[in-house]
C-alpha cells in the first residue's frame, strides 16, 4: 500500500494545471460592477457648449450614460455612430443618451463630437470624480439606468446596436414610476 | 521571400530536433553510438538553422523589410538603428526565437563538454534538450511564427513599443532568458539520471557550474529588470510584484535553494530525492513563467499576447511535470536514502532551514500570484493580490534567510561544538546588537529597519571573521598580506565566491530596506517660477519646451534642483508617439549613493505656465545596483575552474 | 518626418488652456504621506499591477486628487477605502481583505513555513537518532566520477 503513495507526487501537479487551464475561460480585465442594481450616483457637469448637465433632471426616463475618450481607439470610434443613431431613434420615447468624456482635452473632445456629428449632451469629467463614482476602469463603458434612476446594466466595451436596443427596450417596457 | 526562407528553415529545424531527440534516446537505450552521433549532428544542424533564422530576422529589421509581419508591427522608418536590432526580441515571436537560440547554444556547449565525460547520462540529457528545443520550434512554426508574410507590404511599420526603447531592452531579456534556459541543462541531466537509474552524485557534480551560471544570469536579469523599471517605467519603483516579475522570481528562489542543498548532497550523500525534485520544480517554474507571460491568463504589464499559444505552453508544462514527477515516483525506492546527521546544531541544519524558507517564499509568491484565479474559480469573485500582500508576508522569510546567510558558512559540518559556536558567533552577535542599538539611537524607529540593519551587520561580521581568521592563518606560515588574501580567494574560490555573493545580497537587502523605510514623495502643481520642497531639496519649475524626435514628439519640463546650492536641472518629459494612445512618461532623476531625486511630469498647460509633478526622494536605491555588481564578482569568482594546488 | 510634424501640430493644438486635471493646490491641509498611504493600497485600474500611489497614469492622478479632496473634507482613510470598494469591488484593494475565503492566501504561507519547519525537525530528529550500523547501499560510481574524486582529493580542496 505504501508503494502507491509515491504516485501522489505527479498527481499533485494536476490541480495546479487544472487551475491554470481554468484561466483560459476567464478574462482578467472583466471586472463585475458592484453598482448594478443600486441607485446611480448623481452628477452635475457642464456640456461642451456650457449648458449644465445633471443626471437628476432626467429622472423618469431611461438614461444611457456613456463614458468615452477621443484617444480610445478603435472602440469609442466604433460605438459613436451607434450611439448617435440610437439616440435619434429613441429620443422621442423617453430615452436620453449622455456622454461623459474622461481624461481628454477640450479640443480633442470637440473634434470627436464634430467628426461624428453627435447631438446628444456630452460633458467633460475634468477631475475624474464622475468616472470614479461610477467605478469606471477603462473606456468605453456604458451604463443603462432605469426610470427609477438605478443602474441596471453595465456594458464594457463598444456598444452595438443589438446591445443598445435589447437593453433599452427591456427597460422601457418596465412600468413607469408613480 | 525572406518570410518563406525563414519559415522553411524553422520547419527543417523542427524536424531535425525531433529526429535528434528520438535518435539520442534510441541510441541510449540500445547502446548504438552511431545513433547518438547522428543525434549530435542533428543538434548542430538545428543550431546552424536557428542561428540563421535569427540572423535573417535581424537583417529584415535592419533593412526595413516590412513584408515580414513581425517587422512591420515592431518597427517603423523612424526607429533608430540600435533599437531595430533589439526590437528583434521585443515582442512575442522574437522572444521565442531568442529562447530557442539560447537552447541550441546550450545544447552545443553540452555536447562539447559532456560528450566524453558522462557516457551514460549524456545521450539522455541530449535527448531531453532536443525535446525541449523541438517544443519551442513547434511554437515558432505553429503559434508564433516570426516569418509571417505581411500582404500588402505597408509603406511604414507600426513602430516599437516606446517603453522598449531603452538600453535595458538590450540586456534584460537576454540575461533573463540565459538564466531560464540555463536551468534546462541541470534538468536534462536530472532526467537522464532518473531514466538510467544513476541517481547518485554524478549528475549533480556535472551540472554544478551550469547551475551557478544559470542562477547568476537569472539574478542579473532580475536586477536589470528592476533597474529598467526604475528608470524607464516612470513610477519610481523597481519591483511591483507583477505576475511576470513573480514568475521570474520563483525559479530564482527554488534555484537558490537547489544551489545550497546540493552542497549537502555532495558532502553527505543525502537529500537526493529533494534535490531532483527541486531541479524539476525550478525548470517547471521557468516554463510556468513563459506560460504566464504569453497566455494572458493573469494580466500583467509584461503580457505579450493571448491566444492558442497559452494552450501550447500549458500542455508542454503538463507533459514535463507529469513525466518528470512520474519518473521520480518510479525511482522512489532508490532515491529515498536514509540520511544521517550527527547533530542538530550543524551546517546541514542551517542549509535545511535555508531550503525551507526559500521554498516557502516561492510557494507564497506562487500562491499569491494564482490566488485571484483561484478566488474566481471557487467563489466567482475577483480579488487582487499585490505589493502590500507580498511585502508583508515575504519580509519575515527574507529576513530569516539573511540571518541564515550569516550562520550557514561559519557553523561546522556534522556537529558544531559550543566552543566553535562561541568562537565564530560571539563578535557577530555582539556587533549586530550594537548596530541595532546604534540605529535606535540615531532615530530609526521602524522595527523592521532596525532588525534588517542588525542582521546585515551580523552577517557582514561573520564574513569578516572568517576571512580574517583564514588570512591570519596564512600570515602565520609566512605569507605576506596581499598574496595571502588573493591566494585564499583563488584557492577556495567556491567558498569565497559564495561569501562575495552573500555580501552582494546584504548590500541589496540594505538598499531594499532603505528604499522602503525612508523614501519620501509628494505631488504638487507648480506655476512657472514656483518651487516645491521635499527632504531638504528645492525644485523650481522653470518652464516647458517642445522637441521633435525621429519617431516621437516630446514635451520637456525644466526643474532646477537645489539644496542650498544649485545642483542642476532635471528634465522629465512626456513623449507622444503616433502609434500609442497615451503619452509615455519619461522620468528624470539624479542618482546618488544615499538618495535619488526622482521626477515624473504629469499634466501641464499648453503655454507652459504650470505643470504637475510627482517628486520622490528615494533612499539607498543605488545600493541595490551596487549589490548587483558585487554579486556579479562573487559569481565569477565561484565559477573559476578549480586550480591544482601545490601546498 | 512630416507625420511627426502633423502630430506635433496636433498635440500643440490639443493642449488646451484648460487647467490640468489633477490640481493639488487645495492640498495644503492634507498630509501627502496620508494620501500616499491610502493610495498605496488601491490598485490603479488602468495599470496592471501598480498602486494608485505609484502609477504615473492620468487616471491614478485623478484618483489621488479625489483622495486628497475627501481627506480635506474630513473623511477618514477607512471611509475613503470603503468608497472605492463600493464602486469597484474588493478587486481594487491590492491585498485581499482578511476575511472568509481570502484568509487562505494570508494563512497558507504561514502554514507552509510551519509544515516545512516541523517536517525538517522531524527528519533531523530521525537522522540524528539512527543507529550507526545500517549504511545505505553504495551508489554506482562511474569512471568519470572516480577520476573527479581522485583529482579533488589530490588537489586538497
Amino acid at each position: 500500500m505504501k508503494r502507491l503513495w509515491r504516485w501522489l507526487i505527479p498527481l499533485a501537479a494536476v490541480p495546479v494545471l487544472a487551475l491554470l487551464a481554468y484561466g483560459f475561460r476567464v478574462s482578467p480585465r472583466d471586472i463585475p460592477s458592484p453598482l448594478v442594481g443600486r441607485p446611480a450616483p448623481a452628477f452635475t457637469l457642464a456640456t461642451l457648449e456650457g449648458a449644465p448637465l445633471g443626471l437628476e433632471t432626467h429622472r423618469g426616463k431611461v438614461v444611457v450614460v456613456n463614458f468615452w475618450a477621443s484617444w480610445c481607439y478603435p472602440a469609442c470610434y466604433e460605438e459613436a455612430p451607434v450611439l448617435e443613431r440610437n439616440w435619434r431613434g429613441y429620443r422621442e420615447r423617453g430615452v436620453v443618451v449622455l456622454g461623459v468624456d474622461i481624461q481628454d482635452k477640450r479640443e480633442a473632445a470637440q473634434k470627436f463630437v464634430g467628426d461624428f456629428g453627435l447631438t446628444f449632451p456630452v460633458a467633460q469629467d475634468l477631475k475624474g470624480t464622475v468616472s470614479v463614482d461610477y467605478g469606471v476602469y477603462g473606456v468605453p463603458e456604458t451604463f443603462f439606468l432605469d426610470r427609477q434612476g438605478r443602474i441596471r446594466v453595465k456594458h464594457v466595451g463598444a456598444v452595438t446596436d443589438d446591445v443598445f436596443r435589447t437593453t433599452v427596450d427591456r427597460l422601457l417596457a418596465e412600468a413607469a414610476p408613480r | 521571400m525572406t518570410a518563406d526562407l525563414g519559415y522553411g528553415m524553422t520547419l527543417v529545424a523542427l524536424g531535425l530536433a525531433l529526429y535528434g531527440g528520438i535518435a539520442a534516446g534510441a541510441g541510449a537505450r540500445s547502446g548504438r553510438t552511431a545513433l547518438i552521433e547522428s543525434a549530435q549532428h542533428a543538434a548542430i544542424g538545428v543550431f546552424v538553422l536557428v542561428t540563421s533564422c535569427f540572423a535573417l530576422l535581424t537583417y529584415a529589421f535592419l533593412t526595413f523589410d516590412f513584408s515580414v509581419r513581425y517587422v512591420a508591427t515592431n518597427t517603423n522608418l523612424g526607429t533608430p538603428f540600435y533599437y531595430r536590432i533589439t526590437a528583434v526580441w521585443g515582442a512575442l515571436e522574437g522572444s521565442i526565437i531568442l529562447w530557442a537560440w539560447m537552447l541550441t547554444l546550450y545544447t552545443i556547449i553540452l555536447i562539447v563538454r559532456h560528450r566524453v565525460g558522462a557516457r551514460e547520462l549524456y545521450p539522455w540529457a541530449l535527448a531531453t534538450m532536443l525535446g525541449i528545443l523541438a517544443f519551442f520550434l513547434l511554437v515558432m512554426t505553429v503559434a508564433a511564427p516570426p516569418f509571417q508574410r505581411q500582404m500588402p507590404v505597408p509603406a511604414d511599420g507600426r513602430g516599437l513599443n516606446p517603453l522598449l526603447e531603452d538600453t535595458g531592452m538590450i540586456t534584460h531579456p537576454v540575461a533573463l532568458y540565459l538564466g531560464f534556459t540555463g536551468f534546462s541543462v541541470p534538468f536534462a541531466f536530472a532526467m537522464a539520471a532518473l531514466i538510467t537509474g544513476r541517481i547518485g552524485d554524478t549528475w549533480l557534480v556535472l551540472t554544478r557550474r551550469w547551475t551557478i551560471v544559470a542562477w547568476y544570469f537569472l539574478s542579473l536579469g532580475l536586477l536589470i529588470g528592476g533597474w529598467w523599471s526604475y528608470h524607464v517605467l516612470g513610477w519610481g519603483g523597481y519591483w511591483a510584484w507583477d505576475p511576470v516579475e513573480n514568475a521570474a522570481f520563483m525559479p530564482w528562489l527554488t534555484g537558490t535553494a537547489f544551489l545550497h542543498s546540493v552542497m549537502i548532497q555532495e558532502r553527505r550523500r543525502m537529500l537526493r530525492l529533494w534535490n531532483i525534485s527541486l531541479v524539476i520544480l525550478t525548470f517547471g517554474l521557468t516554463l510556468f513563467g513563459t506560460f504566464l507571460t504569453r497566455s494572458g491568463v493573469i494580466a500583467s504589464v509584461h503580457a505579450f499576447t493571448q491566444g492558442s499559444i497559452g494552450i501550447l505552453f500549458l500542455s508542454f508544462l503538463a507533459l514535463v511535470l507529469l513525466t518528470a514527477l512520474g519518473l521520480v515516483a518510479w525511482r522512489w525506492e532508490a532515491l529515498r536514502s536514509e540520511g544521517e546527521l550527527d547533530s542538530i546544531v550543524s551546517r546541514e541544519s542551517a542549509f535545511l532551514l535555508n531550503n525551507v524558507f526559500l521554498v516557502a517564499a516561492a510557494f507564497t509568491v506562487f500562491f499569491g500570484t494564482v490566488f485571484p484565479l483561484l478566488s474566481e474559480a471557487v467563489r466567482g469573485v475577483k480579488v487582487s493580490v499585490g505589493a502590500p500582500f507580498f511585502n508583508q508576508v515575504n519580509v519575515p522569510l527574507f529576513l530569516s534567510l539573511v540571518f541564515l546567510m550569516g550562520v550557514g558558512p561559519l557553523i561546522a559540518w556534522r556537529r558544531a561544538s559550543l566552543e566553535s559556536l562561541k568562537r565564530n558567533f560571539l563578535w557577530p552577535v555582539a556587533l549586530g546588537i550594537v548596530a541595532a542599538a546604534a540605529a535606535f539611537a540615531l532615530g530609526v524607529r521602524s522595527l523592521l529597519a532596525a532588525l534588517t540593519f542588525a542582521t546585515t551587520v551580523f552577517v557582514a561580521v561573520t564574513i569578516a571573521v572568517d576571512f580574517t581568521r583564514a588570512t591570519r592563518a596564512r600570515l602565520r606560515v609566512g605569507e605576506s598580506l596581499l598574496p595571502a588574501m588573493g591566494g585564499l580567494l583563488l584557492r577556495h574560490n567556491r567558498r569565497y565566491g559564495g561569501f562575495v555573493v552573500h555580501l552582494g545580497i546584504l548590500i541589496i537587502a540594505l538598499g531594499v530596506m532603505g528604499s522602503h523605510a525612508w523614501s519620501v514623495q509628494t505631488e504638487t502643481t507648480l506655476h512657472r517660477g514656483e518651487s516645491a520642497e521635499l527632504a531638504g531639496y528645492r525644485f523650481r519649475f522653470d518652464g516647458l519646451t517642445a522637441v521633435e524626435e525621429s519617431n516621437h514628439f516630446k514635451v520637456i519640463g525644466a526643474f532646477t534642483v537645489s539644496n542650498g546650492r544649485v545642483l542642476g536641472v532635471l528634465r522629465p518629459a512626456k513623449k507622444f508617439y503616433p502609434q500609442e494612445q497615451a503619452p509615455i512618461a519619461y522620468v528624470d532623476y539624479r542618482l546618488g549613493l544615499r538618495e535619488d531625486l526622482y521626477l515624473v511630469l504629469g499634466d501641464f498647460a499648453r503655454d507652459g505656465s504650470q505643470a504637475t509633478i510627482k517628486l520622490q526622494v528615494n533612499r539607498l536605491v543605488s545600493w541595490i545596483w551596487i549589490g548587483g555588481l558585487v554579486l556579479t564578482l562573487g559569481a565569477l569568482l565561484a565559477i573559476l575552474p578549480e586550480r591544482h594546488r601545490t601546498a | 518626418m512630416s507625420r511627426i510634424t502633423v502630430i506635433a501640430v496636433a498635440v500643440l493644438a490639443l493642449l488646451g488652456s484648460a487647467a490640468p486635471a489633477a490640481t493639488a493646490q487645495n492640498a495644503k491641509a492634507v498630509d501627502e504621506q496620508t494620501v500616499y498611504d491610502i493610495a498605496a493600497h488601491l490598485r490603479c485600474v488602468v495599470c496592471q499591477s501598480l498602486s494608485v500611489a505609484d502609477s504615473p497614469s492620468e487616471m491614478a492622478s485623478q484618483m489621488r486628487a479625489i483622495i486628497r479632496e475627501r481627506l480635506a473634507a474630513g473623511e477618514s482613510p477607512a471611509d475613503i477605502q470603503r468608497y472605492f470598494v463600493e464602486r469597484y469591488g474588493d478587486w481594487i484593494l491590492l491585498a485581499p481583505p482578511r476575511r472568509g475565503f481570502n484568509l487562505l492566501v494570508w494563512l497558507l504561507p504561514l502554514v507552509a513555513v510551519v509544515v516545512g519547519l516541523v517536517a525538517t525537525a522531524a527528519l533531523v530528529w530521525r537522522w540524528t537518532h539512527r543507529s550507526r550500523g545500517v549504511r545505505p547501499p553504495p551508489v554506482a560510481v562511474d569512471a568519470a566520477m572516480s577520476e573527479r574524486i581522485r583529482r579533488e582529493l589530490e588537489s586538497g580542496s
